[in-house]
């Protein structure tokens, strides 16, 4: 099963190098989001929870930007006439997508501190960020290959994640407002709870895309 | 003991929705034949190809593939039947050689075999442009190269002449047509196309089953 991930992941990975059209789009709208917050609010800088809150709620929505597209340029006949574990498509679109928001980060959280934070940015946000990401991967590529073979995967795909990722969301806003000067939590805890989300969410996925995938 | 069919259809059933796409196909084929199937544009044809192909899941009756019964054992079936359809199943971003090579690592073929059948079918020249960048017919011998890439037992073939001239036609005889000694189900709106036995459909029923008759065969299309 690895080896067919690995061939479907590079196959991803050199086709959004050639294409552009996922990393791009979702860099360009988090980007935006923050400069609109910046004027919106009209104030130099966020703490907090609100900075928390539009960090996390910004980068949630980018991410389903990427998962609607992780099937878009698929032929997803030509793979299931392999013989090879289904569930091996799942592991390379999860995969390809957890790099696409580790890319994505890579600018956006600089982008954010230099908007709304102000100089300087905790590296305790790296392993929140990563914990968050992998629940994001995991669950975002399952629905889309729920979606994968409707008509309305731009309408289905949002309204099946968006309430999946709850459970993300919070625990990844709490986990990072004490590090926008907020009042101190138990980080731990939400540690705790986006790292069971992950287990999970990858547990529940290599049980049923299998099965996503039949007709 | 005689050799099991390669295809045994009995009561053939699949539906989308309420409407009903295939209903009461039944045959046999031996293995090394070749089955023509015949019908107008909506007769099933295709449906039929992609339930062979494992890509569809039969509604009812019995489909027994390379020995294997469909649905429950459609993973035995996939790596030893290659189907070239309507789509080309190609990535138009990639070139010709990384199309197939893809499918080389999926199906565990060595990728020395994707560079021969870019030899064979013609492309050799143009085995690093991307495959947007290539004519429909190019597409299509590309195609069937994809669809014959693992040396599959049985070939199911959804108009494979389409969009060739007669030269890469001939091109691809060895590796598609009857010289290529593989069992194989060609669906086509030619009643003059060589097979061993004739399938007629309409409307997703089978009219006729038998020694082909292009005469006949004609009369599926009035």
């Amino acid at each position: 099963m690895i080896r067919s991930a690995g061939a479907i992941l590079r196959k991803d990975l050199r086709l959004e190098v050639r294409t552009k059209e996922s990393v791009p789009a979702m860099v360009l709208f988090v980007v935006v989001v923050y400069v609109l917050f910046h004027f919106g609010l009209d104030r130099d800088t966020l703490s907090g929870d609100l900075a928390s809150g539009v960090l996390w709620v910004t980068l949630l929505l980018s991410a389903i930007l990427g998962v609607n597209r992780l099937f878009a340029a698929e032929q997803l006949d030509g793979i299931l006439l392999a013989p090879i574990d289904r569930t091996a498509v799942w592991l390379a679109k999860a995969t390809a997508l957890f790099i696409y928001l580790v890319a994505v980060q890579i600018v956006a959280i600089p982008a954010f501190a230099l908007l709304l934070l102000g100089p300087g940015l905790d590296p305790g946000i790296v392993p929140i960020l990563l914990l968050a990401d992998i629940g994001l991967a995991a669950t975002g590529a399952l629905v889309a290959g729920l979606a994968s073979e409707t008509r309305a995967r731009d309408l289905i795909v949002p309204l099946l994640l968006l309430p999946l990722l709850m459970p993300v969301l919070i625990a990844a806003a709490r986990a990072t407002t004490p590090l926008f000067d907020g009042p101190d939590g138990d980080l731990g805890r939400w540690l705790g709870l986006l790292g069971l989300y992950d287990l999970v969410f990858v547990l529940v996925s290599i049980a049923v895309f299998d099965y996503l995938l039949e007709d | 003991m005689p050799e099991a069919p390669a295809l045994e259809l009995d009561g053939l059933e699949r539906h989308y929705g309420d409407r009903p796409a295939l209903s009461g196909v039944s045959l046999s084929l031996p293995a090394g034949q070749t089955l023509g199937v015949f019908g107008s544009n909506g007769a099933g044809k295709s449906t039929l190809l992609r339930v062979l192909a494992t890509l569809l899941r039969p509604h009812g009756g019995t489909a027994r593939v390379l020995g294997a019964e469909l649905p429950k054992e459609a993973w035995k079936v996939r790596g030893r039947v290659g189907y070239l359809g309507h789509e080309p199943l190609l990535y138009p971003q990639l070139s010709a050689e990384e199309n197939l090579a893809f499918h080389a690592r999926l199906h565990g073929v060595a990728p020395a075999r994707a560079k021969e059948l870019i030899d064979q079918v013609g492309l050799a020249l143009r085995a690093n442009d991307p495959v947007r960048e290539l004519s429909r017919g190019m597409i299509q011998r590309l195609s069937a190269a994809r669809a014959v890439l693992h040396d599959p037992l049985l070939l199911l073939l959804d108009e494979p002449r389409a969009g060739l001239d007669p030269a890469a036609a001939d091109l691809l005889d060895p590796l598609i047509g009857a010289a290529s000694g593989r069992t194989r189900v060609v669906v086509s709106h030619d009643p003059a196309t060589p097979c061993d036995l004739a399938l007629g459909l309409r409307g997703g029923s089978q009219v006729s089953l038998g020694t082909p008759d292009p005469a006949k065969l004609r009369e599926l299309y009035t």
